[in-house]
């Protein structure tokens, strides 16, 4: 039996298993909206602005580990989505983005709404398609999510002409892919592990360096075994937080930019690096020259590419990072390291991570930590852009496995709240808190609608500083004070809440911060609670631009910042 | 002709699907890691559905080697090698359309014979020729046709191929 380019496309998604399309409607999609209710296993959710719809799909892959989907028509509907699947290609989460094109006829004749999606996206999607024969359409879906979904993840556009979606042709699924030039690795070289193992079993001070690879390869055991076999202290990557467990005698937190003193005297102090599924971002190396003095580098990732792009290595090992650490753990031998681990207990001793400092202010940190006591980490956090990244990052003790959802590569203000959607939309029985930035959080606070008609509950946390907080710390710290277009006049955000149907509180005192928790918590649906945090609180340390890692300011070390203003 | 190059110039040789936009696919790459393209030739391969592309670009060989990684991720992508340690045989071919006068004339048929080049067309005010060879061959041929004013060229860019074995 015939069937139009749209049945073919609803059946191909239900072929690849996807239950959930974020989206929005419009001309050169109406085929196949058209459609959807012949596929009721099919969830369409209605978002209100198509950067929604590709950020939810990115949070949605991200906590699914399946391609999320987001659908949307041609011209603005899919420009409105590049922030969306630029954010997914630099953290390699697996999406399918669909956009409607216009009719072939009038493709290249600067028809209404039309624009060169594939074009556009070229260099932010792992690879994208457009669809000219209605007899290739299902090919191309299958290629898609096998390209999105395998090797390193990423987002793959098809973009569709409206007539190819009401063209016919016989519906078959082809079971074989023929994708001549596209290999996955998956097993590492034996030799460059031995390699490895070698280095680390000779090593003194040794760290490993935990990016998001390991969420991706859900290697969170064999991590586990690694580190503990050998006696490894884990620092982890923005991306690479809750791939170990947070409250581990060996979990260093974050390094980088915003790390904690021990996670960055660790790195630069160390004699071996091993970093696992990582990419030497400059925000987790700082000054790349000087990055890690003293030691020798392995480097395990899926990507060929990214061995010495950033920081040369000496042993790399590509492959799959579950992979290679089961290989890896057979290879390596029990250590103790016991100087190497009691001077790492020196330097957490010297720089506290999770320590707040005194004062009469509601002070984020201790919110977000409020929120990791009432949740004891059983929840998934997904964070804004800025500040309250930071706070969310590094005040939130990360127990679980793939428990911390973040835009870390492109760092898109908005990425919260539709984030937190489709995170939510993906492991419905989680508690899913999104700590906002006020800035961020009117970016895509739209998306509240779609909260409320589709009844997502999310618990959303404001850390309402006022300002454009990460700006104003970086012109206070290097831009001697000048706050230039960073202060925000806001709106009250618990009536916005409640004009779009969500219970909101506002908190200005730390105590009725536990309170308004356990409300937000008891409460079945999604709940808003505006935080008015102290405006100029920083987040500290800090690593001023172009200082090696080492070179971290906080309020006990102002000489880092000598002379920067 | 040909050999081994020790500047920063790199002959990279791709593989490539014959599909629309994979041109496109790979000169986007190398504007985007801001990687200069000296010349690209491309054309039919032995394999039905494959394009042999040959691409000469500068940078150390670090440099090269990421972005021959990058090119090779490419989906349509199917192996890129770099042969510029190789040894290898370069060509590349040049269309020069030189001023001609009846007292020039001869002397341009002369340096052309030299280079064992041909003339494919003969007008009333210039001579066009071909050439083909390396580019050392092509550049003191037109070194020398330059004198006698050169109103228009077309250069094809290298195209190569390691000798022996495939690399
Ligand atoms: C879309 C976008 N525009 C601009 C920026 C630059 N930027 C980075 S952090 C930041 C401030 C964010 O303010 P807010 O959301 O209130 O978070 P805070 O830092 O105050 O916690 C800005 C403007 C960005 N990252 N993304
Ligand atoms: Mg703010």
């Amino acid at each position: 039996m015939k069937k139009t380019g749209a049945q073919i496309l609803c059946e191909s998604l239900i072929k690849e298993g996807v239950e959930v399309v974020f989206g929005i409607i419009g001309g050169a999609v109406l085929p196949i909206y058209d459609t959807f209710p012949q596929y009721p296993q099919l969830r369409h959710i209605l978002v209100r602005h198509e950067q929604g719809a590709a950020h939810a799909a990115d949070g949605y892959a991200r906590v699914t580990h399946r391609a999320g989907v987001c659908l949307a028509t041609s011209g603005p509907g899919a420009t409105n989505l590049v922030t969306g699947i630029a954010c997914a290609y630099m953290d390699s989460a697996p999406m399918v983005a669909i956009t409607g094109q216009v009719a072939r006829p009038f493709i290249g004749k600067d028809a209404f709404q039309e624009t060169d999606i594939t074009g556009i996206t070229l260099p932010i999607t792992k690879h994208n398609y457009i669809v000219t024969d209605v007899t290739e359409l299902a090919k191309t879906v299958k290629e898609a999510f096998h390209i999105a979904q395998t090797g390193r993840p990423g987002p793959v556009l098809i973009d569709i002409p409206r007539d190819v979606q009401q063209e016919q042709t016989d519906f078959v699924y082809p079971d074989k892919l023929d994708l001549l030039s596209y290999k996955v690795v998956s097993r590492g070289h034996p030799v460059q592990i031995k390699k490895a193992a070698k280095l680390i079993n000779e090593a003194e001070q040794p760290v490993i360096i935990a990016g998001r690879g390991i969420i991706i390869s859900q290697a969170y055991d064999e991590l586990k075994e690694f580190a503990e076999k050998a006696q490894l202290p884990v620092a982890h990557t923005l991306l690479g937080l809750s791939s170990f467990p947070g409250n581990h005698i060996l979990d260093l937190g974050m390094l980088g930019m915003h790390g904690t003193g021990c996670a960055n005297m660790a790195v630069q102090e160390a004699d071996l690096i091993i970093a696992i599924g990582m990419r030497f971002d400059d925000r987790a190396t700082a000054n790349t020259r000087e990055f890690a003095p003293h030691a020798r580098i392995i480097h395990i990732d899926i990507d060929p590419a990214e061995i010495g792009k950033n920081v040369p290595t000496e042993v790399p090992v590509v492959g799959d990072v579950k992979s290679v650490l089961t290989a890896m753990n057979k290879e390596i031998e029990r250590r103790e390291h016991v100087d190497w681990l009691s001077q790492i207990e020196q330097w957490r001793y010297e720089h506290p991570s999770l320590e707040i400092r005194q004062s009469d202010e509601l002070l984020p940190q201790y919110i977000v930590h409020q929120i990791y006591e009432a949740t004891q980490g059983d929840a998934l956090v997904v964070s804004g852009v800025g500040q309250n990244q930071m706070w969310a990052a590094r005040y939130f003790v990360y127990t679980k496995p793939n428990s911390f959802i973040s835009g870390g590569g492109l760092g898109p203000m908005g990425f919260e709240l539709p984030a937190a959607m489709g995170v939510k939309v993906g492991r419905p029985e989680e508690v899913v808190w999104c700590v906002a930035g006020d800035g961020g959080f009117q970016m895509t606070i739209q998306e509240l609608a779609t909260l409320t008609q589709e009844n997502i509950a999310v618990k959303i946390a404001i850390m309402n500083n006022g300002y454009l907080g990460m700006v104003r710390q970086w012109q206070e710290l290097f831009y001697g004070r000048r706050y230039v277009d960073t202060k925000l006049w806001n709106p009250d955000f618990v009536k916005v809440a409640e004009a779009y149907d969500i219970p909101g509180i506002r908190v200005k005192r730390r105590e009725e911060v536990i309170p308004a928790i356990q409300k937000a918590m008891e409460y079945p649906g999604a709940f808003l609670i505006d935080f008015l945090i102290e405006p100029e609180e920083n987040i500290y340390p800090i690593v001023p631009p172009g200082e090696s890692l080492a070179r971290f300011f906080e309020p006990s070390r102002p000489e880092v910042l000598e002379g920067k203003i | 002709m040909g050999g081994k190059l020790t500047d920063t110039k790199h002959t990279l040789i791709a593989l490539v699907e014959d599909k629309p936009g994979v041109l496109n696919r790979i000169a986007s790459l190398f504007r985007r890691r801001a990687f200069n393209i000296q010349s690209l030739a491309v054309g039919g391969s032995e394999q039905p559905g494959l394009s042999r592309m040959t691409i000469v670009t500068g940078g150390d060989a670090a440099q090269v080697e990421q972005v021959r990684k990058q090119l090779e991720k490419l989906i349509n992508v199917v192996k890129v090698s770099d042969i510029t340690e190789e040894d290898m045989v370069t060509r590349e071919l040049a269309l020069i359309k030189v001023k001609a006068t009846a007292s020039t004339r001869s002397e341009i048929i002369q340096i052309v014979d030299i280079f064992r080049a041909n003339i494919v067309d003969v007008a009333p005010g210039s001579l066009t020729v071909e050439v083909t060879g390396d580019e050392n061959k092509l550049n003191s041929l037109l070194g020398l046709l330059r004198d006698f004013g050169i109103k228009e060229l077309s250069r094809t860019g290298r195209i190569a191929l390691t000798r022996g074995g495939s690399p």
